[in-house]
């Protein structure tokens, strides 16, 4: 099946899902703990992802924030626990491995092709997609050319989606921050995942970007129907944008709620603003 | 006049012009648009299906005969096809600024009786939505974008490819319909509406018909051989006239292609790509451009930079003149051909104008180097004087005889005359038939007989040419009678790096005199590479030198204002460098850094005399407003200086 066909697909999947009920669970993190030497970064964690919530993990510096997210990616392997994933219980996994099964995620420092342009680096979102052998796509020939092209439309639509066809052919180096942050939702978005993992995506940001980086998060929500997990500081953002908060603290589980119950929740405030000794 | 587009006289609408082209030239584009990083492309019988779709889904939805139609949105094809839609049925289509604040919308959409709007994407429809209820008539809106209005549920909201379905539909039901819509429509209807701002009060909505939008049009086509191969670049405001002439009206005329760029932000980007042939920009493009260019210059390998220098100097000096077919040297020809092989031909290709065959450039004054760099790389780029109520075309530069300094030559059909203040009032096909429900200001600025009053004042050359040299409200006279437009004698001297602002004085005086105010970062500069030691801009402002260094200024601005008979009388006489700088906050300027005459004429009452009675020297001691709101004052003892008058009966001739 072609790539466009694959994308009427997902806009016809979308507009069923587009009313945003929040469906089962398609990912369960059950009773992780992981360590590294003495360090406990996770202590016994469990939470569900349910399929197309936007589900954020808040906390302090050092609370095994990104750690959460590494061992969903199959980036660091708990030594306790296990995840469930639409129903299959992944053992150790590696991340190219999470990508193909459609998890997709951007980090907390950009870690994009700064000499690349924006283009080629979205492009290589869809690169556990391209079927042509190694040789085909150097000579760009045959299938490989026609491959190529339809993964190109579809990044244009991303591209699109995004508002970032002034810089399609910039390298990315030299795109000022959050328009990097931009590029690197958009390679993640390539790889046309059913969940999507966003390290800090506004971090660094001025207001301005937050808001634009804020909407789009929410309309990736809205027209593909995605699940998101991200993790962010700003309350504000987190407060405004997500169905569900999940609160860490030095590697515990503090809460994990609606947004409104995180915010009334003691020992959450405890943790944010500290208590009197 | 039998032109070139004869064949296209006797249509005379938008629509019937529409269909003509899509049975002379259907497979030839009409429109492109750059969308998902690819042109794409709309021949002229694809357009007139589009637009016949949508027009009859219009009508589906009650748009009738006399209705009028909003248009928000940047250059989309589809919003270009709604107002020909909206025409095909014998209304009116109003396009509207797409930035301006609700509250701006909402009076032009109130004041115009708008019932139909069609809009680009979410964005609009919200700012719509919110202002629909102080816009009672407005009734229907329909978006072309469908991202992020999956979950809006308004009945008043119609999708653009649904209204078309629907409007498929309607077709197949009544086919002769839209036949007979278009056949009742005749030149006298109206064509367009648009607001204009102004710089005071309520926008005010201007009427033109198609008379006015077609003739017009064809006229600037014929003269500039205008045909159907033209690619113009649709990048700027749709609710602007130039838009409406240069991408509706021309391109209906000539049937050329209007390319739509693909958003705001890459239309340079996407100029390179295309290659127009038939440009327009205001001169803050063109600048932009041209420093870009510069700045990467810089930047390159001396040899490079050697080059670049090299045959600039030879464009410079012969590339003008064989754009205008003047006689070169056999050797400067050879010359400039290897810098065409070597620079001017890349340039052209890199900024996208390498098929550029006519530029046109209005709005504001161009400065001189910038207007001949482009003319000197062999880019015919011409300035022309136009107005929203003249359908665009006042004045337009003929070919072969481009000045920096002037705005051309009547357009064809155009009178032009000159009231004794020196306004240009003007008398043309394209003079607008009145402002919308406005017969008051109607009346204010048309007289009986069809003379409009453009408020700017104007000459006449030597050449025939005019310059445009001041709002006429601010042109004064000298007490032996000749005109005194006193922007004209600042902007002269604003020309000059060291002059940062300028006030002349001469209404109802025997002779001009003028305020200088210093550009502390030029004249510093200059300072710092004589050895000028100085302790701030009221002591550098004092020095003789300085003064020195400004006469020389002043008195080549006395050299160039006694060429021209009507200018010769505004010689600067007496001048004077005021000690500190003019300031919005002190109120002397205004905050988009224009003079407030009255208010210096008053608070420098003391020192205007003192340049009139010929005393030395004059006391002056100001109140000042510091950054953070304290108030000071500034006293200083500033000399007066006199400058070279050219006597008027032995005009200097220029050496050009």
């Amino acid at each position: 099946m072609s790539v466009v066909a694959d994308l009427t697909d997902i806009n016809q999947a979308s507009a069923a899902a587009h009313a945003r009920s929040i469906g089962d669970v398609v990912l369960s993190v059950q009773n992780i703990s992981l360590s590294f030497g003495g360090v406990r970064a996770l202590t016994n964690i469990s939470f569900e992802v349910r399929e197309h919530e936007i589900l954020a993990i808040i906390g302090p510096n050092g609370a095994g924030k990104s750690s959460m997210l590494n061992v969903i990616n199959g980036f660091y392997h708990p030594q306790e626990g296990k995840i469930i994933h639409k129903g299959v219980e992944r053992s150790r996994m590696r991340p190219h491995e999470a990508a193909r099964r459609g998890i997709a995620r951007t980090f907390q420092n950009i870690a994009l092709f700064k000499g690349m342009s924006a283009l080629d680096n979205i492009m290589t979102g869809r690169n556990t997609m391209m079927k042509s052998n190694i040789l085909a796509q150097a000579l760009y020939f045959g299938p490989a050319k026609k491959e190529e092209m339809e993964h190109r439309a579809f990044c244009e639509h991303i591209i699109d989606f995004l508002e970032i066809e002034a810089v399609r052919k910039t390298p990315v180096g030299r795109l000022p921050y959050g328009m990097q942050k931009r590029v690197e939702l958009g390679r993640a978005l390539a790889a046309q995942p059913d969940i999507l993992l966003l390290d800090e995506p506004m971090a660094g940001m001025n207001v301005e970007e937050k808001e634009d980086m804020c909407r789009f998060i929410l309309d990736v929500n809205n027209e593909f129907g995605t699940t998101m997990v991200l993790i962010e500081h700003d309350m504000g953002v987190v407060m405004d944008i997500s169905d569900r908060v999940v609160v860490l603290d030095y590697g515990r589980k503090l809460a994990d709620g609606t947004p409104d119950a995180v915010r009334a929740n003691q020992e959450v405030i405890d943790a944010y603003l500290g208590v009197g000794h | 006049m039998a032109g070139p587009l004869t064949s296209t006289r006797e249509m005379d609408t938008l629509p019937k012009l529409l269909k003509h082209h899509a049975q002379v030239r259907p497979n030839h584009p009409a429109m492109r648009e750059k969308d998902y990083g690819i042109w794409q492309t709309w021949s002229w019988s694809q357009v007139h299906d589009e637009i016949m779709a949508f027009a009859a889904g219009l009508s589906a939805l009650g748009f009738q005969r006399g209705d009028t139609l909003a248009i928000v949105g940047d250059n989309r094809p589809q919003l270009y096809w709604a107002m020909a839609a909206a025409q095909t049925l014998g209304g009116t289509p109003i396009p509207v600024y797409q930035d301006s604040v609700a509250k701006e919308m909402a009076f032009v959409l109130q004041h115009a009786e708008v019932k139909f709007a069609v809009v680009e994407n979410q964005e609009q429809v919200d700012k719509l939505s919110e202002i629909m209820p102080d816009c009672p008539a407005l009734k229907t809106l329909i978006y072309k974008d469908h991202r992020g209005l999956r979950d809006y549920t308004m009945d008043f909201l119609h999708a653009y490819d649904a209204v078309q379905e629907t409007g498929r539909a309607f077709m197949k039901e009544k086919p002769g319909f839209l036949d007979a819509e278009i056949a009742k429509g005749k030149g006298s209807d109206l064509g367009v509406m648009l607001y204009t701002s102004g710089t005071t009060g309520q926008p005010k909505g201007v009427m033109l018909s198609f008379d006015n939008i077609l003739i017009t049009a064809r006229n600037n086509a014929e003269m500039e051989g205008l045909g159907p191969d033209e690619d113009v670049l649709a990048y700027l405001p749709m609710a602007w006239v130039g838009d409406n002439i240069f991408s509706m009206g021309q391109a209906y005329v000539c049937g050329f292609t209007v390319n739509c760029p693909e958003n705001g932000e890459t239309v340079l980007t996407d100029m390179r790509e295309l290659g127009p042939t038939y440009f327009f920009a205001p001169p803050r493009i063109y600048e932009n451009i041209l420093t870009t260019v510069m700045i990467r210059m810089e930047d390159a390998a001396s040899w490079k930079r050697k080059m670049f220098a090299y045959f600039m100097d030879v464009a410079k000096r012969v590339g003008t003149r064989i754009l205008d077919g003047k006689p070169v040297s056999g050797m400067d020809r050879l010359k400039y051909a290897i810098g065409n092989m070597m620079v001017y031909a890349p340039l052209k290709n890199v900024l996208g104008f390498s098929r550029i065959r006519l530029a046109y450039t209005a709005g504001e004054a161009i400065g001189p180097e910038i207007f001949s760099f482009y003319r000197s790389l062999g880019m015919n780029i011409k300035q022309i004087y136009g107005s929203t109520e003249a359908s665009v075309f006042i004045c337009v530069q003929p070919n072969g005889e481009v000045y920096a300094d002037t705005v051309g030559k009547p357009a064809p059909d155009v009178q032009i005359r000159l009231a004794d203040n020196g306004e240009v009032q003007f008398k043309s096909p394209g003079v607008f038939q009145a402002y919308f429900k406005e017969p008051q200001k109607t009346a204010d600025e048309k007289t009986e007989d069809g003379w409009v009053h453009t408020g700017d004042a104007g000459i006449f050359d030597e050449n025939g040419h005019l310059k445009i040299i001041d709002r006429a409200k601010d042109v004064g006279h000298l007490n032996n009678g000749s005109i005194f437009p006193p922007k004209y004698v600042e902007n002269k001297l604003k020309f000059f790096p060291y002059v940062k602002e300028a006030v002349a004085f001469g209404d109802q005086r025997d002779a001009v005199t003028c305020f200088i105010n210093i550009d502390i970062e030029a004249v510093g500069n200059w300072a710092e590479r004589k050895g000028l030691a100085y302790s701030g801009f009221q002591d550098l402002a004092a020095r003789p030198e300085v003064y020195d260094l400004l006469l020389d200024c002043v008195n080549k601005v006395n050299e160039d204002l006694a060429v021209h008979p009507m200018l010769s009388s505004c010689q600067i006489h007496r001048f004077l460098i005021l000690h500190k700088e003019l300031d919005a906050d002190d109120g002397e300027l205004t905050r988009t850094r224009k003079v407030r005459r009255r208010f210096i004429a008053e608070r420098y009452a003391d020192q205007i005399e003192a340049l009139y009675d010929g005393r030395e020297n004059v006391y002056v001691s100001t109140e000042v407003t510091f950054e953070d709101g304290r108030k000071g004052t500034v006293s200083a003892d500033l000399r007066i200086r006199d400058a070279k008058v050219h006597k008027v009966d032995e005009p200097l001739r220029k050496a050009s």
